[in-house]
């Protein structure tokens, strides 16, 4: 029974129904990079605290204009303030691009490591695309949890300075909301901007990672030395 | 439709069917791997390495094949080609009766998901992944609900022995146990044939004979081809047929009656040589 089922599949069907019959479960994809990103907690954290870095450089700056905003300094010398904003920007976007870096190099080694994997996976079946998927919700991840919190601390040690050097009457002053009466960017709209940036940096970070990961050849698997 | 039909013409009908497919069947259930006069040539800088040289061979469905050699031989090679992993210079490698060279890489996937089970000399499990875990893994790829994947798995971990581990990690497992759960995770889709690259090769003398029993026992009980890439001289009792690969080229082909005496020749003749395979 067992035999035959074998044999007269390669025949019988189409292209189509072979295409139907691979499957790219994205709820296995994510549950299996669960499991890396967990268990290999340490290289994850590693990874994550790049991204943790510069999205609280990012959040802290954010904070820092709202609470410019709230005690009127920003107002009493507009040009210094638009001098400082600028300087903040481009170590910001600094920031971002050795990040970025540091991702790419992070997941490159971590294909390195798991050729083997990779290599056995695609001899049970995986399509390309499940090795990429993979890679890029692992990525994402690192990218979600980094940057939460990441924006939670510089958050936290931006609105303390702040309060210690101004007096904490100041976080009354604050606009919390996604945005102010007046159209502005507030607290909560920064906040979710700063963790998008972070997740959507990450994910750009690992489609090359991602790419040669599924590039390797399924023979890889049999490799008995790296 | 068939209710529908007279009885005497539903069966000339099917008679009809017979004949045509019969021959198909014959043809189709004899060989499951064919290749002919496949050569591959490496490029190893700029150095050509001829690392098969037309190797013609047929293996029939349900054979228990050895590949034997020593190491630089081409036997890998072979096996690669005939796994799908590797394509060859030119000649072709039929599965059955399917040449790979005409596959995409969706219809490669596919083969290699449910036509081919793989067992490594490292085992390569998924280290992150349990027992029963690894085992689900190329159900997943082929689609089998979740409960099915369950039920199914648990009863291939209790046929290779390890139920009562199904919730143990790779590195929690002896090398045995885990070439084990690798076996029953090539057998996860009920495949026309089981590829081996030196099972036992990292396995002590007495485990290793435990899973060459263990492949020999799938073998007749679930009708699977096992083609095994080894120089492990034990595996030479259970094979159907050993086939001796020497500079890319079959040098022979031997068939179980004669195995006993041209093994230990062979042991006799590399002895001589002094390239001795590593005696059981």
């Amino acid at each position: 029974m067992t035999r035959s089922r074998g044999a007269m599949s390669a025949f019988g069907l189409t292209k189509e129904e072979i295409r139907r019959q691979i499957h790219l479960p994205w709820s296995e994809a994510f549950r299996i990079s669960w499991r890396y990103v967990t268990i290999r907690l340490g290289r994850s954290l590693v990874t994550a605290s790049t991204i943790f870095l510069s999205v609280a450089f990012l959040m802290a700056v954010c904070t820092m204009i709202l609470a410019a905003k709230a005690t009127g300094h920003a107002e009493e010398d507009p040009q210094a303030f638009a001098a400082t904003l600028a300087r903040y920007k481009w170590s910001v976007i600094l920031g971002f691009m050795i990040c970025a870096t540091g991702i790419v190099s992070a997941l490159l080694m971590s294909v390195t490591e798991r050729f083997r994997e990779i290599g056995t996976m695609k001899c049970l079946g995986a399509l390309d695309g499940f090795i990429v998927r993979m890679f890029l919700i692992e990525a994402s991840l690192m990218g979600l949890f980094g940057s939460l919190a990441g924006a939670i601390v510089g958050a936290l040690l931006m609105l303390l300075w702040a309060g210690i050097k101004e007096g904490f009457s100041i976080w009354a002053k604050i606009p919390w909301g996604i945005k102010t009466p007046t159209g502005e960017w507030g607290f909560l709209g920064y906040f979710l901007a700063s963790v998008f940036a972070g997740v959507v940096l990450s994910v750009i970070s690992a489609i090359l990672p991602a790419y040669r990961a599924a590039k390797l050849q399924a023979a890889d698997a049999l490799r008995t030395e790296i | 439709m068939e209710q529908m039909m007279p009885s005497g013409e539903m069966q000339e009908r099917m008679q009809e069917a017979a004949k045509k497919l019969e021959p198909m069947m014959e043809q189709v259930s004899e060989f499951i791997v064919r290749t002919r006069d496949v050569h591959k040539v490496y490029l190893m800088g700029k150095v050509e390495v001829h690392a098969l040289r037309g190797v013609t061979l047929d293996i029939k469905r349900g054979e228990y094949i050895s590949i034997m050699g020593p190491s630089g031989s081409g036997k890998s090679t072979l096996f690669n080609m005939i796994g799908g992993l590797d394509k060859p210079t030119s000649g072709s490698v039929y599965i059955n009766e399917v040449d790979l060279a005409q596959l995409d890489a969706y219809e490669l996937a596919w083969l290699r998901c449910r036509t081919i089970g793989y067992i490594f000399q490292t085992f390569n499990l998924i280290p992150v992944m349990t027992a029963l875990e690894n085992v689900m893994l190329p159900m997943i790829f082929a689609g089998v609900p979740e409960d099915e994947r369950r039920d199914r798995a648990m009863e291939l971990l209790k046929r290779v022995g390890l139920a009562e581990r199904w919730n143990h990690k790779p590195f929690e497992l002896s090398g045995g146990q885990q070439q084990r759960v690798a076996i029953a995770r090539a057998l996860a889709n009920d495949p026309a044939i089981i590829l081996a690259d030196e099972p036992t090769g990292n396995l002590d003398l007495r485990t290793g004979k435990e899973i060459i029993e263990l492949l020999k026992e799938l073998n007749e009980e679930k009708g699977v081809t096992i083609i095994s890439a080894t120089h492990d001289l034990k595996m030479i009792d259970v094979s159907d047929r050993v086939i001796w690969i020497r500079d890319g080229q079959i040098s022979r082909i031997e068939d179980r009656s004669k195995i006993r005496v041209e093994a230990a020749l062979e042991v006799e003749e590399a002895l001589m040589e002094g390239e001795l395979p590593d005696i059981p």
